[in-house]
């Protein structure tokens, strides 16, 4: 199969990118798409010219390393991660946009390359339980009735890839805050700092510049975790029930 | 030299309650006093580096990832081994530990590998209240399943993303401790060489990976939590930017490094389909709980799978080992999927598969509860191939998965360079030459969480009242020229062929040769055939772009660079050990049924190689492997 792909080319943080064209040549349908960009960039050093940035690690849809926007999607077409993308789902002579993930708190660093330290600063104002290694009671003394456990689990499976804020017109990020929120939120052992964790995460977000949710639902539609946007409810009363409880002085 | 090992006084049982008895204890306010490098984020790093800090410890930790959270233990699929007994079936710590060490086919230490068993269960106890939401049972209680080499259900699991889970734990624990200062995190920072002072390991050098310079750090101590070494295949399941950079410096500094052939192959992947690829895909071993494993009897039987009736087929694991079935160990399974595709009876594209057929647990279970249990595993399986496991059995084949050779480490996990410590993958000490399913999370949790806070002390309370170490030191400027030096030199070399030419070749050489069957032959041509390879390497290969920008190319020609040079120890310690065992089987040492088949007498010894200088011989250490508790015996897993 072959290809025409529209790639945003950017040198580094500071100089004006642009959509360049790159063709794709003899390429097998069941090539994965970053295989495909494997394939291009050893072409290109070969030919002399330098070779795409792009950031991949596990290649498996599980360490949210991808941050390419497909023809205008985060994280590419179908369910899962960019890497998990293959050739097959395109047709023979298409034209491919590829570009990086587009959220101001995300600045590209080099072509398709972003900087998302933003979430790891969210993370850390409030994404843990605090707890002492080696304090922790019998694992069995806690017991969490299945379908609580599940529903943790559920919004415990993002990967942090940030496709949430990049597809989102508000470049917001409640999705990624209210899967941690949730995930910890609804285990017993998150209650003691439930209210708390909710309102440094929102905080923490709202310094970064992310934006806040009017309910496009458009990060549960590209989430490659399927993370429900019912997370963003969650979080919102667990917000709300910390800020009242700051305002009013209680206990949280 | 002599590597002592370290191991403390008294019965097996006893010996880590010793040990922690009389451990060197560094006071709270020294605590302080001390920094401490972590290179690495997976589930030992990041554990280490939370939990150190926790104590008090400076920690600066490492990854060349963009987020710690993206280490690659966050892959891991199947789950946690841990010593609960919570299913009531017999298990116990002595069990676990005898599993492991027989798992590992008797090349392992037995006082390491029995504190692995019995720290096992408080990594459930604290994983759990960090609220990691492993699977549970509708009244609360935990769940388990099983493993590979094991008759007991002890596997903790988190849908098929135990990995993940787990490494989120760890990660949060280590956010909390950088949101309180209390570490310093570089990310997109990879260490490129090691720093002795005195003879003492007392910092790195590492790249930003996003602006190219290159930058000293001092630490009083540094812990090496790099993983393994799989990729040198090429072709694994290891994440792309998984390498051997970091544990080969320290080789090439002086740190022993142990049974480099001991490497993992996993039997269940997702055959190779062309030569466009990147990496496998793992389809967790916990499938084999619900999967049954077959081949057709007859020799190139092309006909669909559902075509072909019961009796001819052949359900190899169960017929030639009852007992464990298709829960055989991995290289044994390994081998066995090679044996059956050697015969002519592999299915798929080449003849490179065996069947993984759900269609007796379908039929029992029904279709809910294998999509409960694997559904994440079944999408990614379709997503990649374009089948429907839950119609057609899946097509496996055996593929490299993990390295249980790594950096020689003491009972304390200190390498034979003061200082200088290694946990998780990247350490040699607990795996033998086979590991167990879902035994590699058990390891780095407890190298991180609860060995190195109780071991360090005995390093660091012999570091009171020196100077302090600054990167204003003389060896830290030589040791960052050296490795500018090194980086120039990859860049001035201006060939025209792209690095991950050079890597898939030295991948297939190793693959043919010191994969899943190694002969004195195949192993001799494959070090000739490395060594023209490396020299064609350093003349034709091309990356383009400067040191000084982020420049992908030059990362990757650095860490094959490395593995060009450590793939020819692997083969040379294949060669050396003349026995068979766990996952290193040597051809010319098999039983009349094809079993491995070791030599105690000679091999029951861990082969630490020393770094003697570019072009000269590595000097090979045995460390002898005495078995005081349990009985060396061949394994049986009929």
């Amino acid at each position: 199969m072959n290809f025409h792909l529209r790639l945003w080319r950017q040198k580094s943080a500071d100089t004006p990118g642009r959509f360049e064209g790159i063709e794709a040549t003899n390429i097998t349908p069941d090539c994965s798409f970053l295989e495909m960009l494997d394939i291009v960039n050893n072409r290109l050093i070969t030919d002399g010219e330098e070779p795409i940035a792009f950031e991949s690690d596990c290649r498996e849809g599980i360490c949210g390393t991808c941050s390419l926007v497909i023809n205008g999607v985060p994280q590419g077409p179908g369910r899962g991660a960019a890497c998990q993308v293959y050739m097959r789902k395109f047709k023979d002579g298409e034209t491919i946009f590829v570009e990086p993930f587009r959220a101001g708190s995300f600045p590209i660093l080099k072509d398709l390359v972003v900087n998302r330290s933003a979430y790891e600063r969210i993370m850390r104002a409030g994404g843990f339980i605090t707890e002492h290694t080696g304090g922790a009671p019998d694992a069995s003394a806690i017991l969490i009735p299945k379908p609580v456990a599940d529903k943790a689990m559920d919004a415990a499976a993002c990967i942090g890839c940030g496709a949430c804020a990049a597809a989102c017109p508000n470049s917001s990020a409640m999705l990624f805050v209210g899967a941690k929120v949730t995930h910890l939120n609804l285990l017993p052992q998150g209650q003691p700092e439930a209210k708390k964790r909710a309102r440094a995460m929102v905080r923490a977000m709202d310094e970064e510049g992310f934006g806040n949710c009017s309910n496009y639902y458009a990060c549960e539609a590209v989430c490659p975790a399927s993370v429900s946007a019912s997370v963003i409810a969650k979080l919102n009363r667990d917000y709300i029930k910390g800020e009242v409880s700051e305002a009013v002085g209680a206990i949280d | 030299m002599i590597l002592d090992a370290k191991i403390p006084a008294g019965p097996l049982e006893q010996k880590w309650t010793n040990f922690k008895n009389n451990a060197k204890l560094i006071n709270p306010a020294n605590k302080r006093k001390f920094n401490v490098i972590v290179v690495g984020s997976g589930l030992a790093g990041a554990s280490a580096a939370a939990t150190l800090a926790e104590l008090g410890y400076q920690v600066d930790c490492f990854c060349f990832q963009d987020s710690a959270r993206r280490a690659h233990s966050i892959a891991a699929q199947g789950g946690i081994n841990a010593a609960k007994n919570y299913q009531n079936d017999g298990d116990s710590v002595w069990r676990l530990f005898y599993d492991t060490i027989k798992g590992g086919d008797f090349r392992a230490r037995e006082a390491n590998v029995y504190r692995l068993a019995e720290v096992s269960r408080n990594i459930i106890d604290e994983c759990v209240s960090q609220g990691v939401p492993f699977a549970r049972e509708y009244g609360g209680e935990l769940t388990n399943r099983s493993f590979g080499g094991a008759q007991v259900s002890r596997t903790f699991y988190a849908r098929g993303q135990t990995g993940q889970q787990l490494l989120l734990g760890a990660y949060s624990a280590l956010s909390a401790q950088i949101g309180l200062g209390r570490v310093q995190m570089h990310e997109h920072t990879e260490m490129l060489d090691l720093v002795l002072v005195n003879g003492h390991a007392k910092g790195i050098v590492a790249r930003n990976l996003i602006t190219g310079e290159i930058k000293s750090h001092a630490a009083d101590t540094v812990l090496l939590c790099t993983g393994g070494y799989g990729n040198v295949f090429y072709l694994s399941t290891n994440a792309r930017g998984c390498n051997v950079t970091a544990t080969w410096r320290a080789y090439k500094r002086g740190a022993a490094f142990a049974n480099p052939c001991y490497t993992q192959i996993h039997p269940t992947c997702i055959p190779v389909a062309g030569d466009y690829q990147s990496k496998l895909t793992l389809m967790s071993e916990s499938l084999r709980n619900d999967g049954r494993v077959w081949v057709p009897k007859k020799q190139g039987d092309d006909r669909p799978p559902q075509d072909i009736p019961e009796e001819e087929r052949d359900y190899y694991l169960e017929r030639k080992y009852p007992s464990y079935g298709n829960l055989a160990p991995r290289d044994i399974s390994s081998r066995s999927a090679k044996e059956a595709c050697d015969s002519g009876r592999g299915v798929g594209p080449g003849g490179l598969g065996v069947y993984l057929d759900f269609s007796a647990a379908i039929q029992r279970l029904g279709r809910n509860t294998i999509e409960e249990r694997y559904g994440n595993l079944f999408e990614m399986y379709e997503n990649i191939t374009g089948e429907s496991a839950y119609e057609r059995p899946m097509r496996i084949y055996p593929a490299i998965h993990y390295t249980m050779g790594g950096l020689w480490v003491d009972y304390n996990l200190m390498s034979n360079i003061p200082g200088l410590h290694v946990l998780g993958e990247a350490n040699f000490s607990d795996h033998g030459a086979n590991r167990l399913g879902a035994s590699a999370l058990m390891q780095g949790l407890a190298d991180g969480y609860f060995v190195i806070p109780n071991t360090l002390g005995e390093y660091l309370s012999t570091q009171f009242g020196g100077p302090k170490i600054t990167t204003d030191l003389p060896e830290f400027k030589k040791t960052e020229e050296e490795v500018r030096e090194r980086v120039n030199k990859l860049l001035s070399v201006k060939g025209t062929v792209p690095v991950d030419t050079f890597h898939r070749e030295l991948g297939l050489i190793l693959w043919d040769k010191c994969g899943m069957a190694r002969t004195e032959a195949g192993l001799k041509e494959a070090i000739a055939e490395i060594k023209a390879l490396r020299e064609r390497f350093w003349k034709e290969v091309c990356v383009p772009g400067v040191g000084a920008e982020l420049n992908q190319s030059l990362e990757r020609a650095g860490r094959v660079a490395d593995f060009l040079e450590f793939g020819e120890l692997m083969c040379l310690d294949a060669l050396t050990r003349e026995e068979s065992c766990g996952g290193h089987f040597r051809v010319e040492h098999q039983t009349p049924d094809g079993e491995a088949l070791r030599h105690d007498d000679k091999f029951a010894a861990v082969f630490a190689w020393l770094y003697k200088g570019d072009g000269k011989d590595p000097e090979l250490e045995r460390e002898p492997l005495s078995y005081e508790a349990v009985h060396l015996a061949t394994r049986s897993y009929k």
